[in-house]
């Protein structure tokens, strides 16, 4: 089990090393433009406030105030999201239909090892990704609001609480990604999976309100995370957090289902 | 005893057929030949064996266990080398077989060496490197790595030129004769002829007809050709005679029946040559196809 384990591990390395380099250039960069904000924080408000309410929240632009170290992370945390979401997608779409897609399923599911041990390891090993992850957006938020906060003050612990929900958060696209995979009949490239759904609920929370009445937000682990909230209230929205670990925990379960009855078709 | 056990085994691909009413069996230290053209279930069998798919009735053993409830413990004393290899292109050959070497208990270093030096694998190259021929050595190494107990090959000389395939058939034949049993499926006869002691024959899904290679080759057929002058279909209306056919003077045909009875025929027709021999089990074959 240890060597699925390490093998898997190891073949995530360099993806690990993209997403982490790419979030930590996206906050470092983004958050370098805070003091400016922070500086001009009348006119930044007065301007925001000129655009139609929806268009402020579909960017992450709602409760708190641009110009507070919170409220600016916030901003930015919505795009560390989205390609937090896309990585977890991408993990989870090509767990195992990546061994189908490049047809290495034959050899790995004819070695003495069985099925449950195979998807275990898989998932721990992408646990352990996407634990390495977590952690370097831990050190860049922490790095790019010491380095650029100007001055002012902001809530370490509010911000752990936040940034402490990447990892349920990641766990959602995971296993969502991989149930789809396995009930469609085959998963050619995993990138368009991944973006659609990380998109889809993306947009599904950003633009769900203008929908109307329509709770559609309420799916989305967009909402159920939503930095907003979290910062206002300075925890997270449990009601929400609930619904989104019981909906990826049943589509885990249902993806162990479908794996072990799975048939493994022949190369043609 | 029985190293394989296949009972009533059926699978359906949805409504697609795999096989149906699969049922042989293949003792220790056999190496039976599974012949088919190519879509007739030799891999959907092979696939049930290892648990690659679920069989939709049936049941199938191997080494005495229900390959359903056992699929790991099974594997552990099987090398597959399946039709089409595919491996981590990334990976260099050592150390996919390392990795492969990994999932089971033991030291097969010395193994690994002696292995590639027979099929001339070149351990340090890049699996996407490599080309078909060299893939499907790097299968044959994979697969007898371990020093399993049951081989199954599917197909498993396409790709190979002459020369590899009378090596990787000296290796299967030395693996044999140290106790190992071997289910070899192909299309190509002449092979299955070389190397099997018995052979399955799947048609359609279904087997026709399990029976020793040396039986299925003398007890039925005689194929007999003559050349002489006014030969006609006409003169053997024998029962038993098929594939009667006639070209340039000379009459062929396959003959099942009393010996004696065409013996005595032939007698009466004037003929300058006369040859009846066995038929090879390609004849057979096509014969169990028309």
């Amino acid at each position: 089990m240890t060597n699925i384990f390490k093998f898997e591990f190891q073949s995530r390395l360099k993806s690990l090393a993209v997403w982490s380099l790419s979030i930590t250039a996206l906050i470092v960069v983004f958050f370098s433009f805070y003091p400016v904000f922070a500086d001009q924080a009348a006119i930044m408000d007065q301007l925001l406030a000129n655009f139609p309410e929806e268009l402020r929240v579909a960017f992450g632009m709602g409760g708190v105030p641009l110009n507070t170290v919170m409220g600016f992370y916030s901003f930015i945390f919505l795009f560390v999201q989205l390609c937090l979401a896309i990585q977890a997608g991408n993990a989870g779409f090509g767990l195992v239909s990546i061994e189908e897609s490049e047809l290495t399923a034959d050899f790995l599911l004819t070695r003495p090892v069985s099925r449950i041990k195979i998807l275990f390891s898989k998932l721990l090993a992408v646990s352990a990704i996407f634990i390495l992850t977590s952690l370097v957006v831990w050190v860049s938020s922490f790095g790019a609001i010491g380095l650029f906060r100007a001055g002012n003050e902001f809530q370490p612990g509010t911000l752990a609480v936040l940034l402490s929900s990447i990892l349920l958060f990641q766990f959602f696209f995971l296993s969502i990604g991989l149930f789809i995979s396995l009930i469609v009949k085959r998963v050619r490239s995993v990138t368009p999976y991944s973006l659609g759904l990380g998109f889809g609920m993306y947009v599904l929370n950003a633009f769900g309100g203008v929908l109307g009445d329509v709770k559609l937000e309420l799916i989305t682990p967009f909402k159920h995370f939503d930095a907003g909230y979290i910062i206002q209230n300075d925890a997270m929205n449990w009601a929400l957090v609930i619904i989104n670990f019981s909906v990826a925990l049943l589509a885990l379960i249902l993806s162990i289902y479908l794996y072990l009855r799975r048939d493994i078709q022949a190369v043609s | 005893m029985n190293i394989i056990e296949v009972n009533h085994l059926t699978k359906y691909y949805g409504k697609a057929r795999g096989i149906v009413d699969v049922s042989f069996s293949e003792e220790e230290g056999e190496i039976f030949g599974f012949i088919g053209p190519n879509g007739a279930g030799k891999s959907t069998t092979i696939r049930l064996l290892l648990s690659l798919i679920h069989p939709t009735s049936g049941d199938a053993r191997v080494f005495g266990k229900d390959v359903r409830k056992h699929g790991p413990e099974i594997r552990q004393s099987i090398g597959y080398l399946p039709s089409e290899v595919y491996y981590y292109e990334g990976m260099k050959v050592i150390d996919l077989l390392k990795y492969s070497a990994s999932f089971y208990e033991g030291d097969f270093k010395d193994r690994m060496k002696r292995l590639s030096d027979i099929m001339e694998l070149d351990l340090n190259r890049r699996i996407s490197d490599l080309s078909y021929g060299n893939k499907k050595k790097v299968g044959i190494v994979q697969g007898l790595l371990h020093r399993p107990e049951l081989l199954l090959l599917d197909e498993p000389t396409s790709g190979l030129d002459p020369l590899m395939q009378r090596k990787f058939f000296d290796l299967i034949r030395e693996e044999n004769a140290n106790g190992v049993t071997v289910f070899f499926s192909s299309h190509i006869l002449s092979e299955v002829q070389r190397l099997c002691n018995r052979v399955a024959i799947i048609k359609e899904g279904q087997i026709v007809e399990v029976s020793n290679i040396r039986t299925l080759q003398q007890n039925n057929y005689k194929k007999i050709s003559m050349t002489g002058e006014n030969l006609t279909p006409g003169l053997f209306d024998l029962p038993g005679i098929t594939n009667l056919q006639r070209e340039n003077g000379s009459l062929n045909f396959f003959y099942n029946g009393d010996i004696n009875l065409i013996l005595h025929k032939l007698n009466q027709v004037p003929l300058m040559d006369i040859n009846i021999e066995e038929p090879t089990l390609e004849e057979i074959f096509m014969h169990y196809y028309e």
